[in-house]
């Protein structure tokens, strides 16, 4: 019996999101007896629904509401309006992620003490750490059903893993696998096992791949104690004169705006619509946007420092056969600065439709350099370079002078590469490039980094109120019942793909807000 | 020079250009055409000549030569509109400009890939070629019927994947 509740009923947690971190607390907190109302901007879709062709996809599930951009990323001239390819649907973008999932490393949590200060980086240390986190990865891993964690099998190796994990191995590397994957090996928890049908970022069609779409929203709304409202857009976040917030303003599906009450509210709306609505809810007395007296709303914007190689060559592999990241060399994630970077890289295998390649390969590009590497698609692999890129206060979400079809200022992102960015990425490019030519290469292309699907650190979690937003509870240090909870609390960006822990993140903050509310202290 | 004579011009330009590559023939006054017949693209607001130049252009910034012209007309064809008008015949009109100061008769009758090449490179900044390109990036290689030439495969799901279908066969590693 799928709950409905009243909109003056303040007894409520409005979670305002529903993705990995908005998802999956709407779920623990139902799971706990918690009254939970969850507003989704976007619709809501199921496998039946997903299509397996990349732009008509796009089109489905992507978030295209205007954003604007600035600084010298190569995304604000390619892809000016598009800063990221994230989803806009019940579920979020776990309908979109490849579904690798690794936890930190423990040097990562700690991330100033292990580089020391780095010049022009913003680095802090996470108020939490691996032992504190590790029961909680255990539960995110078992509700993800993780491969090779528990007793789960890995996936098998596709064309585009057999060239990749041949090179890795000539060059020496050792931590060379199919992955830790939240993609079935076989049957678990009513999903089945992956059929090696490709198309992993257009939704998966099996249900393979854990996707809060089809597991925690309707688990969580079974147990009666769940809302999900989709085409709910929230337009600012409500306080009273104590400066607790009371609840949330939103347009529903028909465009009118709703006043939802709430006892709580956590905000997850990714890494740009999270500060952006924070930003968005300033007030008298809240002049600078809510729970902002540090400034470091919309600060310290981390997208992991991406870029990808593909090689071609002179036999066929056909890459989009099978899961599209199951793959991965570990043996470059360590923190070792003799390379001349701080922190570490993961480089993980990866593969584009033709119409994608097209788009991505080398944007803007045309002539024979580029149509004849196209001419090469069959006979090409791909990989991609995920890793850790410093906090920089000046890479930042702010309001924009332009304006959404609701009339709501939207997220200008500003981001520039560090040094450290550039030149861990100039390693991974010559590292993945010999990976290809060890094995027959013929030729390879540095690619550059996409429009955005890892958004972090805009609301960074900090011991210090001054530092950063949210305490490690992911509670705002300005307001207690306030909370975020998703990947834009993350105070440094680590080399791992951050879906895992984001949310274990959530299943703990499920945890402890759950306790506190019994004990009457929020 | 008259509407006609640059029609004729045009015919004459194309037309030699089949007998070099039998890939294309103005048929008629509002088409150009396949030499075979076997597609013909008709314009009604653009010229003959302005959409066998886009045509051309439009092979010489994405040039892949196992993809017949039809599949460029398709990607195309959507700049015969009145909302188009005025940047085709203004970018054509440049095209052809530079064709002749280089000493050509206009941009499609010139011979070389990359003498067209030059001169579309020195107008790449040109919202007339951002826009032409941008197009084809979509208009090109989202083209179902084009996708095989490349070896892509498309969907699987409807085929239960590739799980008893090779996702795992490469053999010459």
């Amino acid at each position: 019996m799928v709950a409905k509740f009243e909109l003056t009923d303040d007894s409520v947690v409005v979670v305002i999101g529903t993705g990995a971190g908005g998802g999956v607390l709407s779920n623990e907190l139902a799971q706990k007896g918690v009254k939970v109302v969850a507003l989704e901007a976007g619709g809501r879709y199921l496998p039946e629904d997903y299509i397996n062709d990349e732009w008509e996809s796009f089109g489905q599930l992507a978030w295209t509401d205007p954003r604007t951009t600035s600084g010298d990323w190569r995304v604000a001239k390619d892809f000016s309006g598009l800063p990221a390819w994230i989803v806009k649907a019940v579920g979020g973008t776990t309908t979109h992620w490849a579904g690798a999932s690794i936890r930190f490393q423990e040097h990562e949590w700690k991330a100033l003490t292990s580089y020391g200060p780095v010049d022009g980086a913003n680095l802090l240390d996470w108020p939490i750490d691996a032992a504190e986190m590790a029961p909680w990865y255990e539960k995110a891993e078992a509700k993800l059903g993780v491969t090779r964690t528990g007793d789960r099998a890995g996936l098998p190796g596709n064309n585009n893993f057999k060239v990749f994990e041949k090179g890795a191995r000539a060059l020496g590397y050792k931590e060379v696998h199919t992955g830790r994957m939240a993609i079935n090996s076989a049957d678990y928890d009513d999903r089945m096992a992956c059929q090696q049908t490709g198309f992993c970022f257009q939704g998966c069609k099996w249900g393979a791949k854990w996707s809060a779409a089809y597991t925690d929203i309707p688990r969580g709304e079974a147990t009666g104690n769940l809302e999900v409202r989709d085409h709910a857009h929230v337009a600012r976040i409500l306080h009273d004169d104590s400066g607790k917030v009371t609840g949330v303003e939103y347009f529903d599906k028909d465009g009118n705006l709703q006043m939802q009450k709430a006892r709580i509210v956590c905000v997850a709306g990714n890494s740009f619509e999270s500060p952006r609505l924070l930003l968005n809810s300033a007030s008298s007395m809240f002049p600078n946007g809510l729970a902002n007296s540090s400034d470091q709303v919309g600060r310290n914007y981390m997208r992991h420092t991406t870029g990808s190689v593909y090689a071609v060559f002179d036999k066929p592999v056909r890459m989009w056969r099978g899961t599209t990241m199951a793959g991965i060399v570990q043996d470059e994630a360590r923190h070792d600065p003799s390379r001349g970077f701080v922190g570490g890289y993961e480089l993980e295998t990866l593969s584009l439709g033709l119409p994608f390649m097209a788009a991505f390969l080398n944007p803007g590009g045309w002539g024979r350099s580029f149509t004849t590497a196209l001419d090469s698609y069959e006979t090409m692999a791909g990989m991609w370079i995920v890793g850790e890129d410093m906090p920089q206060a000046t890479n930042r979400v702010t309001l924009s002078d332009v304006k959404d079809q609701w009339g709501l200022p939207v997220a200008n992102v500003n981001f520039s590469d560090h040094p450290n960015d550039i030149a861990m990425r100039n390693h991974a490019y010559k590292q993945g490039q010999a990976i290809y030519e060890a094995v027959g290469a013929t030729r390879t292309f540095p690619t550059p980094p996409y429009p955005s699907t890892h958004n972090l650190g805009t609301n960074r979690m900090s011991e210090k109120p001054e530092d950063g937003v949210v305490n490690k509870w992911g509670q705002t240090h300005d307001i207690a019942n306030l909370f975020v909870s998703d990947g834009s609390q993350f105070t440094t960006g680590a080399a791992e793909n951050p879906t895992l822990t984001i949310v274990a993140l959530a299943i703990r903050q499920a945890d402890h807000i759950a306790s506190e509310m019994a004990a009457g202290s929020i | 020079m008259s509407k006609i004579e640059r029609q004729g011009l045009t015919r004459r330009a194309l037309l030699a250009r089949v007998v070099s590559t039998g890939a294309l023939a103005v048929t008629g006054v509002g088409f150009i055409a396949a030499p075979d017949a076997a597609w013909a693209l008709e314009v009604t607001t653009i010229t003959e000549h302005q959409m066998a130049t886009l045509l051309q252009m439009a092979r010489d910034i994405y040039p892949h030569d196992k993809v017949g012209d039809q599949f460029y007309a398709v990607a195309v064809k959507g700049y015969d509109a009145e909302d188009k008008k005025a940047l085709v015949e203004e970018g054509v009109a440049a095209l052809d400009a530079a064709a002749q100061a280089a000493g050509h008769a206009d941009y499609v009758s010139m011979g070389w890939e990359e003498d067209r090449v030059k001169i579309l490179q020195a107008m790449e900044d040109a919202p007339f070629f951002q826009t032409v390109r941008g197009g084809l990036v979509t208009g090109l290689y989202n083209q179902k019927e084009v996708w095989p030439i490349f070896g892509y495969e498309g969907e699987s799901f409807s085929k239960g994947g590739y799980i008893e279908r090779g996702f795992n066969d490469i053999n010459w590693l």
